[in-house]
């Protein structure tokens, strides 16, 4: 029996709630249209379908449409080799659905890293903290509108973050000069969009004061 | 604080004890011990918080997290080939094979993953064994200098070196090696590499069973591996552990043979499985794995196309100007790949749209790409699937009822590296 007949057995316990099967590449996915099942969906994968090995579990951040978030959860079994992927979205106002970490016990650091990276809480879970970063950190940084750069955050005795500089390059550093965010043409911050023509401008203008050309990099001399 | 009596004895030594009424010496005072981040047996920077009773540890709480730089995020902003090193410095002791598994992910992204050409695929075997040996060679060796055995670290580094140069004089660098495209390999092997590749596995055979008769039926060592660290077939999968240490539990799963990719399903090789699970059964299991990388890597070299020196100019990239920069001389003189150059350069490839995840059976386990593309040059989402993460998220339920001197054997044992586990 191949992943595509597994899954339309899915589909038969679990009826429309669960999508017809797609196959990409030789990998088959299905999608669950209610998150709120998706432990009992799971939990029958694993004892009725032998899909006993949960490889991963990974969060996608649809920015800028409805619903924002999508959880992959791929499924391997090592009984008969298979492979399954099933997705889930969830609402932003939501940002919450059932912990499998009681169907897996690897889903429990997996689910910490999706509430640390991008903000996904998962209901029931044993122990819901933050796993990468460090208890009181205040941003998600996973989530599409978190700048490359970074942002400053101070948790005091705890830690703190600066934006990143970017050194060398057509990113060169200029004491006095704009801060990353400004300069760093990739990073992207919705607020300021925009504005992105004009922060170009300032910059090739900080460049030209500071090296006497338009583009740098090279020492700086006092004058 | 969670209580003694609660916890499972797993260390034999406390087991007779408390069969013999004596387990009240080994309690005692009740505390904290906080174990790392910097630390030599936690290989990294890894901390564990560990409550004891005497020297009985009564709960672990790993904390992870303090190499984390933010790759899945750095990899949505950049080309597909510009992430290449950054894969380098996930698993740093098998750069190589780390290179390979990403190129893999992102070939079948492009459906070309079964169109590489024969040569590539085995220059991309050897490595991926040749990065296999030297990590297992620096796992086996800190787990032996942990538990005091000295002169077993210092035939594995011996060994190790000799790999860092056949990598310098294949890729240029001996850590960061960066050496994959998609596509394909940055550059054929020089003149008198698979010579060398050769020499050194005939060298490493003999030293490998020199460590076998310091270690294998050594009394200290396995007195402090047997039967510490068992972790069952059911537990294995439940926390998915993957590679070495799953099949020390008895799983036997290697992609290289069940999912076979580039040409394994050319080559013969065993898959050692463990019967206890035990620290001595993951340490016998890595020992074969390494007999078994030699193997392949003759295999390949018996096999490779083109020879040694390859005088029939077998191709090492796919023939794809839309994938693979053309050589210099092309894009100085000729219009087309001048126009390709530049695209690749600034734009990147152009992948379709669509989603993917491949597992590669690395040193450490079963290392995985999963990649959402919206098309064009850069990933949307790239997750990496981590073998250290997951195998070390079973601490804290092996650890309780050992003893504090067994952690150094425990850890040892499951041979994780923290720059792929924080990514």
């Amino acid at each position: 029996m191949n992943a595509a007949d597994l899954a339309k057995k899915l589909r038969e316990k679990f009826g429309d709630v669960i999508s017809e099967p797609t196959e990409y590449r030789g990998e088959v996915s299905v999608k669950l249209a209610d998150a709120e099942r998706i432990a009992e969906v799971l939990s029958f994968a694993k004892n009725d379908l032998g899909f006993d090995y949960l490889l991963d579990v990974t969060g996608l951040d649809n920015y800028g449409s409805d619903p924002r978030w999508t959880l992959l959860y791929h499924l391997h079994s090592v009984a008969h080799g298979k492979h399954l992927r099933v997705k889930t979205d969830v609402s932003e106002e939501k940002s919450e659905l059932p912990t499998v970490s009681g169907v897996w016990r690897t889903a429990d650091w997996h689910e910490r890293e999706i509430y640390d990276m991008m903000g996904i809480r998962f209901r029931g879970h044993p122990d819901l903290r933050r796993i990468l970063m460090w208890d009181g950190y205040p941003y998600f940084p996973l989530r599409k509108d978190f700048p490359l750069a970074g942002k400053s955050s101070d948790v005091s005795e705890v830690g703190f973050t600066n934006p990143a500089p970017m050194a060398g390059g057509p990113f060169v550093t200029i004491a006095g000069g704009k801060d990353a965010l400004s300069r760093e043409p990739r990073v992207r911050i919705p607020e300021t969009d925009s504005v992105g023509l004009n922060a170009r401008v300032e910059r090739r203008n900080d460049v030209k004061e500071a090296h006497g050309e338009n583009f740098g990099p090279g020492p700086i001399e006092k004058k | 604080m969670a209580a003694t009596q609660d916890i499972q004895f797993k260390d034999p030594v406390i087991r007779t004890a408390e069969v013999a009424g004596e387990l009240r010496d080994m309690q005692g005072e009740k505390m904290v011990l906080n174990l790392g981040p910097s630390h030599p047996a936690t290989h990294g920077v890894l901390r564990i918080v560990l409550e004891l009773d005497g020297e009985i540890i009564t709960k672990a709480t790993p904390d992870v997290g303090y190499l984390h730089r933010g790759d899945e995020k750095i990899a949505e902003n950049m080309t597909y080939t510009q992430f290449i090193p950054y894969t380098d410095r996930l698993d740093y002791l098998a750069p190589l094979a780390n290179n390979v598994a990403y190129a893999l992910s992102v070939e079948k992204l492009l459906n070309i993953h079964d169109k590489l050409p024969p040569r590539c695929q085995y220059i991309r075997v050897i490595c991926c064994e040749l990065a296999r040996i030297s990590s297992h060679l620096l796992g086996l060796g800190a787990f032996g200098l942990d538990l005091g055995a000295i002169t077993v670290f210092l035939l594995t580094f011996t060994e190790r070196e000799k790999i860092y140069n056949l990598a310098e004089s294949l890729t240029g660098a001996r850590f960061t090696t960066s050496y994959t495209r998609i596509g394909g390999v940055s550059r054929d092997t020089p003149p008198g590499w698979c010579d060398a590749v050769r020499k050194f596995l005939n060298e490493v055979v003999i030293n490998i069973a020199e460590m076998e008769t310091l270690l294998t039926r050594n009394r200290i060592w396995v007195d402090r591996t047997r039967d510490i660290g068992v972790i069952s077939r059911a537990e294995a999968i439940d926390f998915g552990l993957s590679g070495p240490n799953l099949r020390a539990s008895g799983v036997d799963h290697d992609l290289r043979r069940d999912e076979p990719y580039l040409c394994y399903k050319d080559l013969q090789f065993e898959v050692p499985i463990g019967s206890v699970g035990d620290c001595y059964d993951r340490y016998l299991v890595r020992m074969e794995e390494m007999r078994q990388s030699v193997r392949l890597i003759h295999q390949c070299l018996d096999k490779i196309p083109g020879g040694f020196e390859n005088k029939t100019k077998e191709p090492v990239c796919v023939n794809d100007g839309k994938l693979v920069l053309p050589s210099k001389d092309k894009v100085m003189t000729s219009m087309e790949e001048l126009i390709h150059q530049f695209i690749l350069v600034t734009q990147g490839m152009n992948v379709p749209p669509g989603e993917v995840y491949f597992g590669h059976e690395n040193p450490k386990g079963e290392l995985g790409f999963y990649i959402n593309s919206k098309g064009g040059g850069t990933p949307f989402r790239l997750k990496i699937r981590s073998p250290s993460f997951c195998n070390l998220s079973i601490l804290s339920h092996t650890l309780p009822g050992h003893m504090l001197s067994d952690i150094t054997a425990i850890l040892g044992s499951l041979d994780f590296v923290m720059g792929e586990c924080d990514r």
